[in-house]
């Protein structure tokens, strides 16, 4: 076995089949998709080559900038909401009681497909029929929120249910890596006389910051990116006030039928998340690694 | 070694197998369109089998009736015609809509299809995916055979690219029962009609059911204000660039709408529920009205779901006049629901005419009978039992002196966008009616001058 497994053409051999298949489905359709950015099409009839006229029209559009503003917004937010995350990872993490119904509690919505959380939802948020509203008016509120159809509150009502989809996730992520921590350090701290606060701050989270980098690239990149709930929930309205970059380039393309538009938009959205990248993990670079045996 | 060989051998031999099968229906494809005379022939020639591929959008789920409909058509034509079989796809109306623009990109549309008219089948069009339909439109079993006016929104400069299936007006629905309570009658007059709103709202009574996420629904109401306001041509003039949606009565019916907005005329949120979702305040008798085409003539006649309490209850009215406006009372909103296409690069071209030319003709009986909607062929109802509304409507329709077709099917894909949203803007008061007008011109203009 080891003979084979040193063999070049034996790797070459075997790691073909998925090269291709990654060329195939994924680094030739972003430069596929790049080109036909420079397309004027509606995704019918001929293409005319029209240069980078859609990236230039791309930058005088205002509602794609709206749009954009919204996906950094929700970027924004999903990066907050790590800290609660990662509060709970902590807490779960410790020896409290029902730590296991409480991990199965926050897994649940991860189970469970965009559509469906997007119907549940949308029946919490019926302006006159859903528990939001009627258990405000029990409460004696007068005039309760139109939550998807009052364009100031649409976009932060709509991020709760994507906070909440992620949750479980990163939870889970915290958590296996807090539970990685050799119990022979805490231990030792808490000989030491350490408290639970002091274990926490000083040597859980300490050693958990490259899983939290990580994190934070993942949590920036896909609310960048992000589209489904959305556009079940809102389809990016009541007049695009609840539109991101993804649903805009959906619009574009399959509404609108401007396919060369909505590839210049993708390609872009592409570039923009490659840019967050790089620029978390210049931000969140350390010089030293910190490793435990 | 041994097991080597025989795993090699049965991959080929699997392989061989599974590539016949890939070959087998393209052979059968080549063999009809090498016949050019495949319709005459097709009833005599059996050795020749024919596929045709059929990509509707009436699933079993949500249209069974329709759904049922197609599959008698299907199963009574190839009954008659034992050589050639119909392959059906089935899709949802928003998936249906993708699907097409997906399988157009790549050249490879079903032989037969459905799609809207005008303005969305324009790309289609111009890119010369669809086939004339001249023919089949000229065949002595259609010719005279549909209602005027439905055909002419498939054709573009003269020739015919769809036959159309439906025909559809849009009424307002309303609970009689409700109206009844508060003593009100049916408004024949806007001014009756704002009383009507004033009335019910002072009762605390919802009013009217609208689920605007999807867009189109609040157009309708806009659509009867432009043409009740500034008479059947101001609107289409402005779409087809004859004229300017700057025109004084559009704008106008803009602020009517946003008047109606401001009397709280629609349901709470109607801005972020979807047509279903706004429909429900109607069917659960929490509304007092709803505006929607004939397709749902069903639900208060047909439907076995629907109890026969609720359905009693629901009578229709025209959309009144607005005093000193241009319009008259038998101006409808409307028009063609779906056609039929064949797609220009079917292999089995003429088969799939004979098809349609079948298709449509038995629709029409069949819809009438069983669905319960209105055909886009005339067929005679004197010896059929039909519900009284069903009835009345048709009367309507033979009464209509104008037909509009809805704004977002006029307008081309892009500019329909822009309609919708603005639509949507408008009833939440984003924009003003100016602001409203000036982004109309500004998408309309831009793709007139594509």
């Amino acid at each position: 076995m080891d003979k084979v497994m040193s063999n070049r053409k034996i790797i070459a051999l075997y790691v073909l089949p998925s090269l291709i298949m990654i060329m195939a489905l994924i680094y030739i359709p972003i430069v596929l998709t790049g080109y036909y950015g420079m397309m004027q099409w509606d995704g019918v009839g001929a293409m005319t080559f029209i240069g980078m006229e859609n990236y230039v029209q791309l930058f005088k559009d205002s509602f794609f900038w709206q749009s954009a503003g919204h996906s950094f917004l929700l970027a924004l937010f999903s990066t907050l909401s790590l800290a609660i995350y990662l509060l709970v990872a902590l807490v779960l993490s410790g020896q409290i009681k029902g730590a296991n119904l409480f991990r199965k509690i926050y897994l649940i919505p991860m189970l469970l497909s965009s559509v469906a959380i997007a119907q549940l939802w949308l029946k919490i948020f019926h302006p006159t029929n859903g528990v939001l509203n009627s258990t405000l008016e029990a409460l004696g509120v007068e005039h309760t929120p139109e939550w998807l159809s009052d364009p100031s509150i649409v976009l932060y009502a709509i991020f709760i249910p994507i906070l909440w989809q992620y949750a479980g996730f990163y939870i889970l992520i915290y958590y296996a890596a807090l539970k990685n921590i050799p119990s022979s350090l805490i231990e030792a701290a808490r000989i030491d006389g350490a408290n639970p606060w002091q274990i926490a701050l000083r040597i859980k989270l300490p050693l958990v910051t490259e899983v939290v980098k990580v994190t934070i690239v993942l949590a920036v990149v896909g609310s960048l990116k992000y589209f489904d709930l959305i556009y079940v929930m809102t389809g990016g309205g009541p007049n695009r006030s609840s539109e991101v970059m993804a649903s805009y380039m959906y619009q574009k393309a399959f509404k609108g039928y401007d396919f060369g538009y909505a590839s210049a938009i993708s390609f872009f959205l592409l570039i923009i998340c490659l840019v967050a990248t790089w620029l978390i993990r210049k931000a969140t670079a350390s010089k030293e690694e910190i490793q435990y045996s | 070694m041994k097991k080597a060989l025989t795993l090699s051998v049965m991959l080929t031999v699997s392989m061989g197998s599974i590539l016949a099968g890939c070959s087998s229906p393209k052979e059968n494809n080549a063999a009809a369109s090498s016949a050019p005379q495949a319709t005459a022939t097709a009833k005599t020639d059996a050795a020749k089998p024919v596929t045709i591929k059929f990509m509707h959008l009436w699933p079993a789920g949500s249209s069974a009736t329709q759904n049922k409909i197609v599959n008698d058509i299907i199963n009574e034509y190839q009954k008659d015609h034992p050589n050639v079989k119909v392959e059906q796809e089935v899709l949802e109306n928003e998936q249906y809509k993708n699907k097409m623009k997906i399988l157009s990109t790549s050249n490879d549309l079903p032989d037969i299809g459905m799609t809207w008219a005008a303005g969305y089948m324009d790309p289609y069009v111009k890119g010369n995916l669809f086939a004339s339909l001249d023919d089949v439109l000229g065949s002595p079993e259609l010719k005279d055979k549909f209602v005027k006016g439905t055909t002419e929104a498939f054709a573009f400069s003269g020739k015919t690219y769809a036959l159309p299936v439906e025909l559809n007006i849009t009424p307002v629905y309303y609970n009689k029962e409700i109206f009844a309570k508060n003593n009100l009658q049916v408004p024949k007059t806007y001014e009756e009609f704002k009383n009507v709103v004033k009335t019910l709202s002072a009762a605390g009574v919802a009013l009217i059911a609208l689920g605007n996420k999807d867009r189109w629904t609040g157009s309708l109401w806009y659509m009867y204000l432009a043409d009740r306001i500034g008479g059947k041509e101001t609107l289409k003039k402005a779409i087809d660039r004859t004229g300017t949606f700057e025109d004084p009565s559009l704008i106008e019916a803009a602020k009517d709408i946003q008047d109606l907005v401001g009397m709280n005329a629609f349901n709470k949120g109607f801005n972020g529920l979807s047509n279903d979702e706004g429909k429900a305040e109607f069917m659960n008798e929490k509304a007092a009205m709803y505006m929607m085409g004939t397709w749902e003539l069903p639900n208060y006649t047909t439907n076995k779901d629907v109890p026969q309490e609720f359905k009693d209850k629901i009578g229709f009215f025209k959309f009144p006049t607005v005093e000193g406006g241009k319009g008259d009372i038998n101006s409808w909103v409307g028009g063609p629901g779906v056609g039929m296409f064949v797609s220009e690069n079917s292999k089995v071209k003429d088969a799939a005419k004979d098809f349609v030319k079948f298709f449509v003709t038995k629709w029409g009986e069949h819809s009438v009978t069983e669905a319960g909607v209105i055909p886009a062929t005339k067929v005679d109802t004197s010896k059929i039992q039909l519900p009284q509304m069903y009835i009345d409507l048709l009367n309507e329709l033979s009464q209509a002196s104008n037909i509009t077709l809805f704004a977002d099917v006029q307008m081309k894909p892009a500019a329909a966008e822009t309609h919708l949203n603005m639509i949507q803007a408008l009833y939440g008061k984003a924009v003003t009616p100016e602001e409203f007008a000036k982004k109309h011109e500004e998408a309309l203009a831009k793709e007139a001058g594509k």
